[in-house]
């Protein structure tokens, strides 16, 4: 989302009405005003869900119990905050929590070559049905909810799934492997499921920036001499390159966004401690836990932390490219 | 069918040498890879939900359909629950994507009015809230003091505003020809009917996007019944499944004991394995989506090409 255009908001239209039609019946600032209650009710849905929520922060200045409500809570100023950082254990706690988000966050950001990959070689195929088969059948994972990618995962990678037992059969393992019940290897296994719903999808963005780039810098490196790598090498993957970055500018500044969905359907007893990422960290305490206030200064660390990126990153876009990203 | 994104034959008649026909080999073979990996999960439940229920327990499932038992389809709704829950999932998507495509189409709409008092303001007021979020304990605490959970307009209300459809909207009617909308004025028409009767009926294309992008928002969602439903009866299929699977052994139990009645997943004497419910509801939450997801891609695709000039 490149920034808003810029125009006074009272500037006159492009192109005013001729002045042999008729007069408009109401003096036009009636007019504007009407138009924006048209759209109050909407407006007052984006303040209830989205501006009003952040007064909930004052939550985390409170021992804040939900059946004193906010005024029979105790006010304790910022313990919740010192609470984070106190003792070993909490840090390690937090510590292993920020590792975790961080790790897969780097993950998604080194896997974030492998839908301009797939674009740049599905590129390379000639067969327009092959092409078409290939993208619906890999988009389709990025359609579906991840609680039935974990249907998926539970009937192939559970001790008694598919992949177990074929591995069994075949004499390969003597025992069911635990793909889904172990803390070896969680960072890399939710990346990969991450990857198997999203690559197909993702590569729809750099196969549209594919088709408009300008053949005529194909032709002339061909007649250049330039093979098929050599144009792939310097003329396709070079003009992706403007796309990628604004994609992978927009990852860091998710960095500390990666929801709890995917964590939370995964998670179990077994893999917890490598699995728990900030979003999920968010949902234990606060609503399982019932440490709300808690759970609120957590949060609010964490979208403060976020917006900070966001801008940091649109400095970035602005300096290096000249246009924001936001 | 044309192709998706469609991209400029070229070379055709360069040489083909052996290092051309061996990439092209191993190109073609990848991708076969890649496509089987991506849809031959969904092949298998398939073919487990549709096959004999002792067979596929055993996890002998694997290529084709084995002792074909269609009639787990009928049984597994007769599991207390799930009828209801096929329902909510089905109303709040029919409501909550009807409302979502309206407001996108509206605001989308409104936001390209010059004339509307504070139009940058308000548009950027909307726009903000996609890079900022209260976190999940404040929202939540909203939710309840507005009277929204164990309530059916949680799955609604929240959705209708969506930013970047937004954005999607406004991008496209921008790109349509103003004089639409100044020859319909001039006749006499005020900015509703503008609305309605000249800018509605020519958005087609965007808000079939919109409208996909929120149907599978909606059929898909999960965890807004986590955090703000207890109620049983606004249960979604989603979470119905998410429950089937992580209480696969007491599942079992309550299917085959007519008397057992814990809770949701009670009753009906059938011969229903964890496996073949598991399957079932599976199968009954892709379907949709699998039949519907293709006739639209046309439409996404250009959608998300026009967001990724945006973006």
């Amino acid at each position: 989302m490149t920034a808003v255009q810029v125009r006074a908001p009272h500037a006159a239209p492009e192109s005013t009405p001729p002045i042999t039609g008729p007069r408009p019946s109401n003096p036009p600032r009636r007019k504007s005003m009407v138009m924006l209650l048209c759209i109050a009710p909407f407006l007052v849905l984006i303040f209830l869900f989205s501006y009003f929520p952040l007064f909930g922060w004052v939550y985390s200045l409170y021992d804040y119990k939900p059946a004193l409500g906010l005024s029979g809570s105790e006010f304790v100023g910022l313990q919740w905050f010192q609470m984070l950082v106190s003792s070993p254990t909490q840090l390690a706690q937090i510590g292993q929590v920020l590792l975790n988000t961080l790790a897969i966050s780097f993950l998604g950001i080194a896997a974030s070559v492998l839908p301009l990959g797939f674009a740049v070689m599905l590129n390379e195929v000639k067969a327009p049905w092959f092409k078409n088969a290939v993208q619906t059948l890999t988009t389709l994972p990025n359609f579906i909810s991840w609680v039935l990618v974990y249907v998926i995962a539970f009937s192939l990678f559970s001790s008694s799934g598919l992949v177990n037992d074929v591995l069994v059969d075949s004499g390969l393992v003597t025992a069911p492997l635990k793909f889904l019940d172990s803390d070896q290897h969680v960072w890399l296994s939710m990346a990969a499921w991450s990857v198997w719903k999203t690559l197909g999808w993702g590569a729809i963005i750099y196969l549209a920036a594919i088709s408009g780039i300008d053949q005529s810098l194909y032709e002339s490196a061909r007649i250049d001499g330039a093979g098929r790598f050599q144009l792939m090498r310097y003329i396709t993957v070079p003009q992706l390159m403007p796309t990628y970055i604004v994609l992978l500018l927009l990852s860091i500044a998710n960095l500390l966004n990666n929801g709890m969905e995917q964590y939370y359907v995964f998670q179990n007893a077994f893999n917890k401690e490598h699995l728990q990422v900030l979003d999920l960290y968010v949902y234990n305490i606060g609503m399982t836990g019932n440490s709300l206030s808690l759970a609120t200064a957590v949060g609010m660390l964490k979208s403060l932390v976020s917006v900070a990126l966001l801008f940091a990153v649109n400095g970035i876009a602005k300096r290096v490219r000249g246009e924001s990203i936001v | 069918m044309t192709t998706l994104v469609t991209t400029a034959r070229r070379g055709t008649r360069a040489s083909r040498t052996v290092g051309d026909v061996l990439f092209t080999a191993l190109n073609t073979a990848g991708f076969v890879l890649v496509a089987l990996i991506c849809a031959y999960p969904f092949y298998y439940l398939v073919i487990n939900s549709i096959s004999a229920n002792d067979v596929s327990a055993l996890g002998n499932v694997r290529l084709w359909p084995t002792g074909l038992h269609l009639a787990n389809f009928r049984e597994v709704f007769s599991i207390n629950g799930l009828s209801t829950a096929a329902a909510v999932t089905i109303a709040r998507t029919v409501i909550g994507t009807s409302a979502t495509v309206f407001a996108s189409a509206f605001l989308g709409f409104m936001f390209t009015q010059e004339r509307m008092w504070g139009r940058l303001f308000w548009y950027r007021f909307t726009v903000t809230t996609m890079y900022f979020s209260a976190g999940l304990i404040p929202v939540f605490i909203v939710m309840k003091n507005l009277g929204l959970t164990n309530n059916f307009l949680v799955y609604i209300l929240p959705l209708v505003v969506q930013p970047f459809f937004i954005i999607l909207v406004k991008t496209y009617v921008e790109g349509l020809p103003r004089e639409m909308q100044e020859a319909a004025e001039v006749d006499g028409a005020n900015i509703v009917q503008v609305f309605f009767r000249i800018y509605l009926p020519s958005m087609t294309p965007i808000l079939a996007t919109v409208a996909i992008f929120a149907a599978v928002a909606q059929w898909n969602s999960f965890q807004d019944t986590l955090i703000y439903v207890t109620d049983q009866s606004l249960y979604t299929l989603q979470y119905l499944l998410y429950m089937f699977i992580n209480q696969a052994s007491s599942l079992a139990q309550a299917a085959q004991n007519a008397d057992g009645n814990i809770g949701l997943v009670a009753s009906a004497a059938t011969t229903q394995t964890p496996t073949s419910i598991r399957m079932t509801v599976s199968v009954i939450v892709v379907l949709p989506i699998i039949f519907i997801y293709p006739l639209f891609q046309r439409f996404f695709v250009k959608g998300i090409m026009l967001g990724a000039v945006k973006g």
